[in-house]
């Protein structure tokens, strides 16, 4: 039922990418969808009643590992949070690119003027 | 049952948020609300005992915030005329749809949410990294010794991926410095 | 660019430090608790950019120039590189953590985990240069309104 609903996110940040005209909102329809890949990856790891991946000094090596979520897909969404990063300010200076050189966010006006 | 209610009030307060910053007509007010689904997903990171993920996650989005509001504030948006392509707007609802039901289908042969995989296979990396972090490493954090020690590669390609956007911003930013001085003489 | 009222500027000379200081602390305890290069870096950002926003480009480009920061952001990858060639080197592997397999430390103290703490500050250097880089390229831009009434942008000379 989490699954679904973060599908449900994604699907929204799909349609925001898909049908806006507005540069501006495609580049948050992609963030959104982002997001809710992010939050996918973490949700597979979680063990019911876990404990964080952190050692603590004086606990049982077996029992941590009994009780502990998975360490693998957060190790990944910490690269993919800071890519994302990257990528959305490249995204960002394009923007501010085009309004200077076209005077409009409006992708259908911009593939009109054509330079 | 208790954190599973909590993240489902967590993820309706972030759908609700999505659709704000999608169909709101002011630029600034969506970015703000992106804002609040960026700081959202932070706690339900903290919800899934994932607390280096969520330092990062609320640093980051700070930043996004900052970039965001830099790029389009004074610059509105001018509405567009009239014309909305019905036939444009039914295919892409359509594909939304049928794309939801088919990943529908695909959540069922997931396993139920609480059990990871590495539960039901037993000879799984994470349980070795789980097993031998410490002794191996010396580092008390398993995530910092997964990135840095045991899948360095990709925190090395992550730094390239950085290195190349950064450079990639600067050379977008920077060309018009040429055009607008030949203009001015 | 300019800075901000007295108020912003008065609260911004004691927020700062502390602010660095948070980050610095959460890089190089990355391996005793959760942290690590990623955070400390955007956080070290972060507080370049509050000194920005409150006092003025020309203030925080007297600090730290855009040449600096080029250097800074090349020296964190070029760190990270040799660390992996170090490994390369003395173990047979690349990467090979082996600072902790010669010289192991006592557990849960700082020196404990070898070239951990080297690369943890590495990567964060590059990502607090590289966005501190980015924020000031992007708050160059100024909007100015010209004689015939409408909008132009310029924008100012670069120190390159």
């Amino acid at each position: 039922m989490v699954y679904a609903l973060c599908f449900v996110l994604f699907v929204i940040g799909l349609y925001c990418a898909l049908t806006k005209k507005n540069i501006v909102k495609i580049v948050i329809g992609l963030t959104i969808m982002e997001y809710a890949v992010n939050l996918f990856l973490v949700l597979l790891g979680y063990r019911k009643d876990g404990v964080a991946p952190i050692v603590e000094e004086g606990a049982g090596p077996l029992e941590f590992l009994a009780r502990s979520v998975d360490p693998l897909p957060q190790a990944l969404v910490v690269t993919s949070i800071v890519i994302g990063l990257g990528v959305t300010t490249l995204a960002i200076a394009l923007c501010v690119r085009l309004y200077e050189k076209y005077g409009t966010f409006d992708i259908s006006e911009i593939r009109r003027l054509k330079g | 049952m208790g954190i599973e209610l909590y993240l489902f009030i967590l993820l309706v307060f972030l759908i609700v948020g999505a659709l704000i910053a999608v169909e709101t007509k002011n630029l600034l007010s969506s970015v703000i609300s992106l804002g609040a689904i960026g700081f959202g997903l932070s706690i339900a990171f903290l919800f899934l005992r994932a607390p280096d993920l969520a330092i990062v996650q609320i640093a980051v989005e700070v930043v996004l915030l900052i970039f965001l509001i830099r790029a389009t504030i004074g610059r509105d948006v001018i509405p567009t005329k009239g014309h909305i392509h019905w036939a444009g707007l039914l295919i892409v609802c359509l594909l939304t749809v049928g794309f939801f039901a088919f990943g529908y289908y695909a959540f069922r042969s997931l396993n139920e949410f609480g059990t990871p995989i590495i539960s039901a296979v037993g000879n799984a990396p994470s349980n070795k990294y789980l097993a031998d972090g410490l002794k191996e490493t010396g580092s008390a954090n398993i995530v910092t010794s997964i990135l840095l020690d045991y899948r360095a590669f990709d925190t090395l390609g992550e730094a390239t991926v950085l290195f190349a956007a950064v450079l990639g911003a600067l050379a977008v930013l920077r060309g018009r410095a040429w055009s607008k001085r030949e203009k001015d003489k | 660019m300019n800075g901000m009222t007295v108020i912003v500027k008065t609260v911004t000379r004691w927020l700062k430090v502390f602010i660095f200081l948070y980050g610095i602390y959460i890089i190089i305890t990355g391996h005793l608790a959760p942290g690590g290069g990623f955070a400390g870096g955007v956080i070290i950002a972060c507080s370049y950019m509050l000194l920005t926003l409150a006092y003025g480009k020309e203030f925080t480009l007297k600090r730290l120039s855009l040449r600096a920061g080029h250097h800074l952001d090349s020296s964190g990858a070029l760190l990270f590189l040799v660390v992996a060639l170090f490994g390369l080197g003395s173990g047979g592997i690349f990467f090979a953590n082996v600072l902790q397999n010669r010289y192991p430390g006592a557990k849960f103290t700082l020196l404990s985990s070898g070239t951990i703490l080297i690369s943890n500050i590495a990567i964060s250097l590059k990502v607090a240069a590289s966005l501190f880089l980015i924020f000031i390229i992007l708050s160059v831009l100024r909007i100015v309104l010209v004689e015939d009434g409408s909008q132009k942008m310029i924008q100012e000379e670069e120190e390159e």
